[in-house]
């Protein structure tokens, strides 16, 4: 076995057999699922005790038009204001006080909701949406004119803009800016936190290899540069291998997930609570095309592509920083040393995440192409204007500006790194790592 | 024979001068010290025969041709500051080393049931390095760098952190692999050893080799001429200068100058004329004077 696949396998069982990266990988995802499932779960959780609204209404015009249901009762009282909120404070028995002292029809602003807490969103809604509703069937029955309300009612229209992307061979494809967006946003995420993650891992491995005098044994069996490849590589098949564990848990999961509930009433299921929360009638309508046309962009989508080009992208990135955070890792002479200098470093990435939000707005503007294609924020970038059809020949020069620049910081790394680890007790400055890469 | 020869090598380093036209030869199946004070530049002649870093000028031979990176595997090289994989086992971490000396995974474990079995450590193979003592882990490194039965053995400092025992034992296998046809250079600043140990040395001080040669005669050219003698009674000589005298027991030990111009035999003639000569020995300095003598005459 050749040396360098001696080190990459020592870096990468040491790395995978840890407790903690197994603990992490299999947890990141149940988590994940969990987390999901804990927000409907909660979202789906009906509070069962009824609330009661007392509702003082000068004009006893709504009498009819307050329903109660299951979450709140319409307690209809009379008695002067301040008196009544007086009472409820010593006895709370009602969990607000609807006031209403003028035709809605004339003046909107005649009602007026006190509580104590802060009312919420669910019941503001409610009210509203109920007032609204009569108040209009008043105003057009006051026109007078027959079948008005059914006219009305049929006239109501939901449009619904399906966005349809042409293909190069013509054929359409059901495309919706938001699932584009949101694959973007966490893949490109994901490669975020790999190069942090896994960049920083190679910094420490390097840092402590040097503080521990290990390289001083090595260095006599080995190249330098074979050292430092041997734990970048080990370090990148560590990350590939948690990613692609979580794509399997995750399907796993969605798969078991799918099997208990059965999978068509989960969707019914969840376009329920939603239909609970949104209280506006119209929204209500919208709800099913929308949720098929999620379904269908997401089936649009190419994942084999975005996938493949992950990869791709995700190790052109960290190739590129791992080998900067390698060379740093070698010049300073403990970890806390390395702050100084991984902050430039640092810096490019976080860059990157903020300019693929910005490019995510605008996934064909200049801020988005160009930050694609400088090889710092190209795989952060890149990822987020993926699902937006990138056009194959930027995707090519991305690429390829990409690996010359790694091959570029790799080479320079391994000139720093191989002087580096061997330097000890010295002040390192940035003028000092020029000249070893000149050495 | 000789096995590697050391050639005008020139290391600069900004702003200073690690090695100043350094020559040095070793013979094979010879034990070499590498002396000198601290920074004089041993660790940059032993990383530039190692191959770790190129000499601006000069050039390393090993066995008369010019050494290339790939000669490095014939060596078995442990640094002055060794470490070792803290979380990983001590079997494992020796066997990776091996592995990436060169050796077969298989050859490498019959090899290190030998050695392990020689310093009755077996019991360690599971054990985590960060659980052994210094000394502990000494042994572990001094076992990797010996396993492949290296040609030429380079140990930077390999006392270090050894106690007595750990020190004699050490010793005695630096002297067993000599015997085995291993050629051997060490640096250290224990003269003691080197007196032990060495039949050549060379002395770095400031980036240049100050003084280089067979041990004894090195000592035998720094003598004083100066002797002890051991008597029945005090020495009193009419011309013998005496430089001390104590009595133990009865009998008389003596330290005296001779002139230098006098043979010893006539020495001794003056002695027996005057006292019972128990024993007539030459004092001869200890490489620690020696070193000292030269560092400080140097480097005033």
């Amino acid at each position: 076995m050749s040396k360098i696949n001696l080190i990459i396998k020592r870096e990468y069982t040491t790395r995978v057999m840890k407790k903690s990266f197994i603990l992490l990988t299999f947890l990141t995802p149940v988590l994940f699922a969990g987390m999901i499932a804990l927000i409907v779960w909660l979202g789906g959780i009906k509070d069962d005790k009824v609330k009661s609204i007392a509702v003082l209404d000068r004009t006893h015009l709504y009498t009819h038009v307050l329903k109660s249901n299951d979450a709140y009762s319409f307690v209809f009282v009379d008695a002067p204001l301040e008196k009544l909120k007086k009472e409820n404070a010593e006895s709370n028995q009602f969990a607000g006080l609807l006031y209403i002292d003028a035709d809605l029809k004339d003046n909107p602003r005649a009602v007026t909701f006190y509580s104590e807490k802060q009312v919420n969103m669910e019941l503001k809604t409610y009210i509203t949406g109920l007032l609204n509703k009569y108040v209009e069937e008043q105003k057009l029955a006051a026109y007078n004119i027959p079948h008005l309300k059914e006219m009305v009612e049929k006239s109501h229209t939901n449009i619904d803009l399906k966005t349809i992307k042409w293909g190069e061979d013509g054929k359409e494809k059901v495309g919706s800016a938001e699932v584009a967006l949101i694959i973007g946003m966490i893949t490109a995420f994901i490669i975020y936190m790999f190069i942090v993650i896994y960049g920083a891992q190679v910094m420490t491995g390097v840092v402590q290899e040097k503080t521990n005098r290990i390289v001083e044994v090595m260095i006599s069996s080995v190249k330098p540069v074979e050292l430092m490849m041997g734990k970048i590589i080990g370090i990148a098949m560590v990350g590939l291998t948690q990613f692609l564990m979580w794509v399997i848990l995750t399907g796993i999961i969605a798969a078991a997930v799918g099997s208990v509930f059965g999978s068509g009433s989960l969707d019914v299921n969840s376009l329920q609570q939603m239909q609970q929360v949104g209280v506006h009638p119209a929204a209500n309508v919208a709800m099913p095309s929308q949720m098929q046309t999620l379904l269908v962009a997401l089936n649009g989508l190419n994942y084999f592509e975005i996938i493949g080009l992950f990869i791709v992208y995700f190790l052109g990135g960290y190739l590129l920083y791992a080998s900067l955070f390698a060379a740093v890792g070698s010049a300073v002479d403990n970890e806390t040393d390395t702050q100084q200098f991984s902050l430039p470093i640092m810096l490019p990435i976080i860059f990157a995440i903020y300019a693929g939000i910005f490019a995510a707005q605008n996934p064909d503007g200049p801020l988005a192409f160009w930050c694609s294609m400088i090889p710092f924020t190209s795989p952060i970038v890149m990822m987020v204007r993926l699902p937006f059809d990138v056009p194959v020949w930027q995707i090519i020069l991305s690429l390829t500006i990409l690996i010359l620049s790694f091959i570029g910081t790799t080479w320079m790394a391994g000139k720093i790194y191989r002087t580096g680890i061997l330097m000890y007790g010295k002040k390192i400055t940035w003028t000092e790592m020029w000249k070893w890469l000149k050495y | 024979m000789t096995l590697l020869e050391v050639e005008n090598v020139v290391k600069q380093y900004v702003g200073h001068r690690a090695l100043d036209g350094v020559s040095l030869t070793v013979e094979e199946n010879t034990v070499y010290g590498l002396l000198g004070p601290n920074g004089a530049g041993k660790t940059t002649l032993i990383r530039i025969i190692n191959c770790i870093t190129a000499p601006d000028s000069g050039e390393v031979r090993l066995n008369g041709k010019r050494m290339t990176p790939a000669d490095v595997q014939q060596i078995g090289y442990l640094p002055e500051e060794r470490g070792l994989y803290k979380k990983m086992k001590v079997g494992e971490q020796v066997l990776y080393l091996a592995q990436l000396r060169g050796m077969t995974k298989s050859d490498a474990q019959k090899a290190l049931k030998y050695w392990f079995e020689k310093f009755e450590i077996e019991a360690w193979w599971n054990k985590k390095v960060e659980e052994l003592s210094k000394g502990m882990a000494q042994k572990v490194q001094f076992i990797t760098t010996v396993l492949h039965q290296p040609k030429l053995l380079i140990f930077d400092e390999p006392f270090s952190g050894f106690d007595p025992v750990n020190t004699d034992i050490m010793k005695r296998e630096i002297l067993e692999l000599r015997d085995k046809g291993a050629t051997i250079i060490f640096s250290t600043h224990n003269m003691e050893t080197v007196e032990d140990l060495c039949e050549n040395i060379s002395l770095v001080n400031q980036s240049r080799i100050v003084l280089q040669g067979n041990v004894s005669e090195i000592r035998a050219s720094h003598a004083t001429n100066t002797f002890v003698v051991g008597s029945r009674s005090a020495i009193n000589g009419g011309d013998i200068k005496l430089i001390s005298e104590k009595e133990k027991n009865g009998i008389f030990e003596t330290i005296l100058q001779k002139d230098p111009s006098e043979t010893n035999n006539a020495l001794l003639k003056k002695l027996i004329d005057c006292t019972e000569v128990l024993s007539f020995e030459e004092l001869l300095p200890s490489m620690n004077d020696i070193f000292i003598k030269t560092v400080t005459e140097k480097n005033p």
